[in-house]
């Protein structure tokens, strides 16, 4: 078969070889022609490319960038954590930044924020993840929100109204089921569809129907789970009603993740939740319309997802990487780089701009920043993303299995979380 | 150092010095040196590292607080880590089983110098010149539901009729990875089983022939005990991998679904890596390495009787 020495011995004895440690603080110029090394995740690649090719071009300090496979890039930064081998600046999913930022991989700048003008306007979901212990370690990258997006002709040729998306998640069951079953006989479009198989899809799509009911997924310090019972039961209900019925996608079941995105823009879905940063990335002809995530009755909520950008504590840069940081908070950056591209933006205070009033959907998206949450929990990776943890079994047997086992594992990951 | 004089016919001559500084041993070591050196920095230093880490709180960075045995006590308590070790257990016992039979089969098919036996060798082969990870992803594209080609065409011939999720329920994910480490491994095990089949000398079939024995008693008596050594060797190259098997479960079935396909060091990597448990990882490799190393000894025993 594959005779190898063991693997993980080697794998981890490798890390060993130079773990431990504390960061670099050695100062130099702003603007030295300096260059530094950014890492950041495919899924908000375009953003940092825009960003990083922009500074290049008006700066004398240069930043190189490499991007890594999403679901790769946990663990590369844990090997070059261990290694002390991590590129000056990264991104991370803003959701991890909790976790590393108590395993001390990010550089205190809560000194270098507090001198920004505008630092009262950072996207504070984004700000609230990067604070620990009243000191700030990372600055917002990339804004992803999670929306229903809705195809407007599937919904006239099914006799919905096009212009009417769902405002509550019980309508947008009744418009999924209408498309579906006046649309879905030969299989090819379906009313609705979700990332059954991927931890991470279940907390951007359905909890912010929980938000917007008015209630919560955890507790506020991140330590107990509070998703075995209403309203996110609710919820749970009518997503398995909607796979029962055959309205949901074929491969919902088993859809991991890379690909749940893919279905919509082959104009195969009615209505589904989806992630804002995709809006720009739709084809050109096709006429979708976009509504905020509801809870069963009503109400509004997103999950503000995306990513947070900070200084690696070994950074032997950190005033060269600050000074590339700051230029993408800027006046400079948010409109001529972000929002010039259709991209939420990291400060709230520009959320009207000269680009904005051109698409009324990007507002909306963009005033959802302020109603939306981002869930804190320091171990939220290995709770809620990885395909190995607890929460991604207790959704699928809340939506696909047995619902009555849902108690026994929101104890599960109520033991994750206070690990 | 000490030289001793000695009388050799007749003269006093000046002995040699201890063993490890004869010229003949110096040389010796100066050639295993490099070897030496190489196994030590990639193998042993990493292996003591390893097991220091075992019995270390370790974080990514900063300082590592002994804290043994408890790295070693909160396996028992992980259920992930319990139900991999029964999993990986029975894909090994499986596999293992199949592929000597798929690999031994091919190996009797293309053992005599035949006319295209050349191509069919070849062609059996060559999947194991693929890397693992590469054939993962290759089964994943090819049998995905959504853009996979399989289901279309299975459906095309009318022996389905609906897409097939191979890797949707547990039982389709583990035949569908043993099928993928089947068409991966079979070659290159028919290769080592070949290599056997044709050291088996001529003369030993042509001698049984002309007592009258038939195919299936040649294959008994003659074939299977000459065969043992080679199988035996295929053997705990087959067991070994399977136990550390990673690739193809981390691409093809990411452990899913609901982690009925998680094996040993998938938990170790998702300590290491995702839940940034190194010293729990490093303890997790630690138990491992001891069963693999306690199965070798126990397989290589139970060979070398046979030998005998």
């Amino acid at each position: 078969m594959h005779p190898r020495t063991p693997v993980a011995v080697a794998l981890l004895g490798a890390l060993t070889l130079t773990a431990c440690g504390g960061g670099g603080t050695a100062a130099g110029p702003a603007a030295s022609g300096a260059t530094i090394t950014m890492w950041t995740r495919a899924a908000t690649q375009a953003q940092s490319e825009r960003l990083v090719a922009a500074y290049n071009k008006g700066h004398r300090n240069q930043v190189k960038l490499t991007v890594i496979p999403t679901d790769n890039y946990q663990p590369r930064i844990a090997a070059a954590a261990g290694a002390k081998q991590l590129p000056d600046v990264f991104a991370a999913d803003v959701i991890f930044v909790p976790n590393y930022t108590s395993q001390g991989l990010f550089l205190d700048i809560t000194d270098r924020v507090d001198a920004l003008p505008y630092k009262d306007s950072l996207a504070p979901s984004h700000m609230k993840l990067g604070t620990m212990e009243g000191r700030r370690y990372t600055i917002p990258h990339t804004l992803d929100l999670s929306v229903w997006f809705w195809n407007k002709d599937l919904y006239e040729k099914a006799g919905l109204d096009p212009e009417k998306g769902p405002s509550t998640l019980k309508e947008f069951a009744r418009q999924a089921t209408t498309v579906d079953e006046k649309l879905g006989k030969d299989g090819k479009v379906s009313g609705t569809f979700f990332g059954g198989n991927c931890g991470g899809c279940y907390v951007f799509t359905f909890w912010p129907s929980v938000w917007a009911a008015g209630a919560q997924v955890m507790n506020a310090e991140g330590t107990t789970s509070l998703n075995d019972r209403p309203p996110m039961t609710d919820v749970f209900k009518i997503y398995r009603d909607l796979y029962d019925k055959g309205v949901t996608g074929g491969t919902t079941k088993e859809e991991q993740g890379p690909t749940w995105t893919g279905f919509f823009p082959k104009g195969q879905i009615g209505v589904m939740p989806m992630p804002s940063t995709t809006l720009g990335l739709m084809p050109k002809d096709m006429k979708i319309g976009v509504a905020p995530i509801a809870g069963p009755d009503g109400g509004e909520s997103t999950f503000v997802g995306g990513d947070s950008v900070g200084i690696s504590a070994t950074s032997k840069q950190p005033d060269a990487a600050w000074d590339f940081l700051s230029w993408t908070v800027s006046d400079e950056a948010q409109v001529e780089v972000m929002a010039k591209n259709k991209d939420v933006l990291a400060r709230t205070d520009l959320s009207s701009n000269k680009y904005s009033s051109e698409d009324p959907r990007v507002v909306l998206i963009n005033s959802l920043v302020g109603k939306g949450q981002t869930p804190y929990a320091a171990r939220f990776g290995q709770t809620f993303n990885d395909p190995q943890g607890p929460w991604l079994r207790l959704a699928r047997e809340a939506v696909f299995g047995d619902a009555a086992k849902v108690p026994q594992l929101n104890a599960e990951i109520d033991k994750s979380l206070q690990q | 150092m000490t030289v001793t004089l000695t009388r050799i016919g007749g003269r006093r001559v000046r002995s040699a010095p201890p063993p490890w500084w004869r010229g003949r041993n110096a040389l010796g070591w100066l050639y295993a040196a490099p070897t030496a050196l190489i196994v030590g920095v990639l193998f042993v230093a990493p292996l003591v590292l390893v097991g220091w880490m075992s019995l270390n709180r370790w974080p990514l960075l900063g300082q590592a607080r002994f804290n043994a045995p408890a790295n070693y006590a909160k396996i028992a308590d992980n259920t992930l880590f319990v139900d991999s070790v029964l999993f990986t257990l029975k894909y090994t016992v499986i596999i293992t089983v199949l592929l000597s039979v798929f690999a031994l089969g091919l190996a009797l098919l293309v053992q005599e110098r035949r006319p295209g036996v050349g191509f069919f060798r070849t062609a059996f082969f060559l999947p194991g010149s693929v890397g693992l990870a590469t054939a993962a992803l290759l089964f994943y594209g090819m049998l995905n539901n959504d853009f996979g080609p399989i289901d279309p065409i299975l459906r095309a011939l009318g022996i389905t009729d609906e897409p097939v999720k191979w890797i949707g329920t547990p039982d389709m994910a583990l035949f569908s990875t043993i099928a993928l480490v089947l068409w991966r491994f079979a070659g290159f095990n028919m290769l080592i089983l070949l290599t056997g089949l044709q050291a088996i000398p001529v003369e030993v079939y042509e001698a049984a022939r002309s007592d009258g024995a038939n195919r299936w008693q040649i294959f008994t008596r003659i074939t299977m005990p000459l065969l043992r050594p080679t199988i035996a060797l295929m053997l705990i190259l087959s067991i070994t991998g399977s136990l550390l098997a990673f690739d193809q479960f981390f691409i093809f079935t990411n452990g899913g679904p609901d982690n009925s396909t998680v094996s040993m060091v998938m938990v170790i990597y998702r300590d290491a890596f995702f839940r940034f448990d190194l010293g729990g990882a490093a303890a997790g490799s630690v138990v491992l390495l001891a069963g693999l190393v306690a199965l070798n000894v126990v397989q290589m025993r139970v060979l070398r009787k046979r030998e005998r």
